[in-house]
């Protein structure tokens, strides 16, 4: 085999790429070799097809709203993220993730009246709680401490909880559950079984919340299954959907934003200064930088094209599979000079750590909100918080979907 | 400056109301963006040009005029 189809094999670049152990914070530079060179090229993904991958900046963002661009993973040629993926896509019920156009919007528009900035500021006391409940553990407890288990995870998982109105005592078994379904290398057997769990104890919830409705979001989902508008099925998924989306992705950024924030010794005094000031716009800056530095989806979101599209001195084909690349987008230097530096002045919201277009994260306000408070309140607290074992000893997350820390060991 | 919103796209993201309050909120319902000022005051006009540049569903126009 040494004929032309095996060189183009050879030459087409595997994704996703894989991490510099010594830049755990950098996109793979696999990956940014490509971006340098034109803002989208072919790659080749896990079942052997060449979909395209997108990493410049406004490429990204040109892509994300174009409605040629289509999210529905039924699609042929739709780029799956795994095999257990595909072969689930004929189980998996119509949901915001995989609809476009009206039909998106519908879904979307269920989910939106619990994350809008009103309801977000409402939950914050209930955030700072949380927070502070969890820093006094730390607070008495011995050191070195683990900041994932004592302080990222369990606190937008208890957010979320109390969102969808999911009773305390219930919180490990969620947990459990939701971080089962987004192992990249996940068997199809553990996922389903997890999946199933996870909608088996939503269906109770839900019937448990029609006949008794409290002021929280699987509420609001058992008065649409009751008018009609959601089968039950439907409202299961929405609400597995919340808790998927919303518990580890925020758990990866505050665990991973710790991280940057300590990882040189000598500069983590001047990095945590803003969020013991008093200038919530620079707080909330410093987040937006952390957000465009760490993009924390970092294994692309996926899409298909429905008819032919120009782009970038490029033709990307109707149905071709399409990655769109966060983190490379968010180090694109045209946009964000010098994207390298971890600078928490520059300006940064224009990010697309949270994607774009009509699909954009709905529910970046409460992750906005929760990183704050958790930032904020943990530097407050804790003046003298340092990593307890060099940046080189922490265990990264290159076998998820969502990149972060498994372990944070600090002292103070 | 005149301030459109299309409510129709509009994604719910809450960009807006998080950059320009006193320009733009959400309905109660579903999180689709209100305009409450359509002719706001200039020394706004960087803000609303940030709040229709982060719009992802690009519902924001700002009109200079």
């Amino acid at each position: 085999m040494t004929d032309a189809t095996t060189i183009a094999a050879t030459a087409t670049p595997q994704y996703p790429m894989s991490r510099d152990g010594r830049c755990p914070f950098a996109p793979p530079p696999e990956t940014m070799a490509l971006a340098a060179e034109r803002p989208l090229s072919r790659v080749r993904i896990w079942d052997g097809s060449t979909p395209w991958l997108i990493t410049g900046y406004d490429a990204v963002r040109t892509l994300f709203s174009d409605p040629r661009v289509s999210v529905d993973d039924h699609q042929p040629g739709f780029p799956h993220w795994n095999e257990m993926m595909r072969a689930s896509v004929d189980h998996r019920p119509k949901s915001v993730f995989t609809t476009d156009g009206a039909e998106h919007i519908r879904y979307r528009r269920i989910l939106s009246p619990a994350l809008t900035m009103k309801r977000v500021e409402a939950l914050a006391p209930v955030a700072q709680r949380i927070t502070d409940e969890h820093l006094d553990a730390i607070l008495a407890g011995p050191q070195p401490a683990d900041l994932i288990e004592g302080f990222a995870l369990p606190i937008p998982s208890l957010v979320i909880s109390e969102l969808l109105g999911v009773p305390y005592e219930d919180h490990a078994f969620f947990q459990q559950h939701a971080t089962m379904g987004v192992d990249r290398n996940a068997t199809s057997d553990a996922l389903a079984e997890g999946a199933t769990e996870l909608s088996k104890y939503l269906v109770r919830l839900l019937e448990t919340r029609m006949a008794e409705p409290a002021d929280d979001m699987v509420s609001d989902l058992g008065k649409r299954v009751k008018n009609g508008e959601l089968s039950v099925r439907e409202a299961t998924q929405l609400g597995t959907g919340m808790l998927i989306a919303g518990h580890e992705t925020t758990a990866n950024m505050v665990g991973l934003g710790i991280v940057a924030l300590l990882a040189e010794p000598d500069k983590i005094a001047e990095r945590t200064a803003v969020f013991r000031g008093d200038d919530d716009a620079a707080i909330a800056n410093a987040v937006e930088e952390l957000l465009r530095y760490l993009s924390i989806i970092h294994t692309g979101q996926r899409r298909v094209a429905l008819e032919d599209i120009e782009i970038g001195g490029a033709t990307i084909r109707a149905g071709d599979g399409i990655i769109i690349d966060l983190a490379p987008a968010n180090w694109d230097a045209t946009v964000f000079p010098e994207p390298e530096v971890l600078d928490l002045a520059r300006p940064a919201r224009q990010h697309m750590a949270f994607g774009f277009g009509p699909h954009q994260c709905v529910g970046q306000q409460l992750a906005r909100a929760e990183m704050v408070i958790a930032f904020r309140t943990l530097f407050r607290r804790i003046p003298t918080l340092k990593l307890a074992v060099d940046v080189d000893q922490i265990p990264f997350k290159n076998d998820r979907l969502a990149y972060g820390v498994y372990e944070l060991p600090v002292t103070w | 400056m005149k301030v459109t919103a299309d409510q129709n796209i509009c994604a719910s993201s809450g960009q807006c109301v998080a950059l320009v309050p006193r320009v733009f909120d959400q309905r109660d319902e579903d999180g689709v963006v209100v305009v409450l000022d359509e002719n706001p005051p200039e020394e706004l006009a960087e803000a609303l040009r940030q709040a229709e540049r982060v719009c992802p569903s690009g519902a924001i126009k700002i009109v200079e005029e």
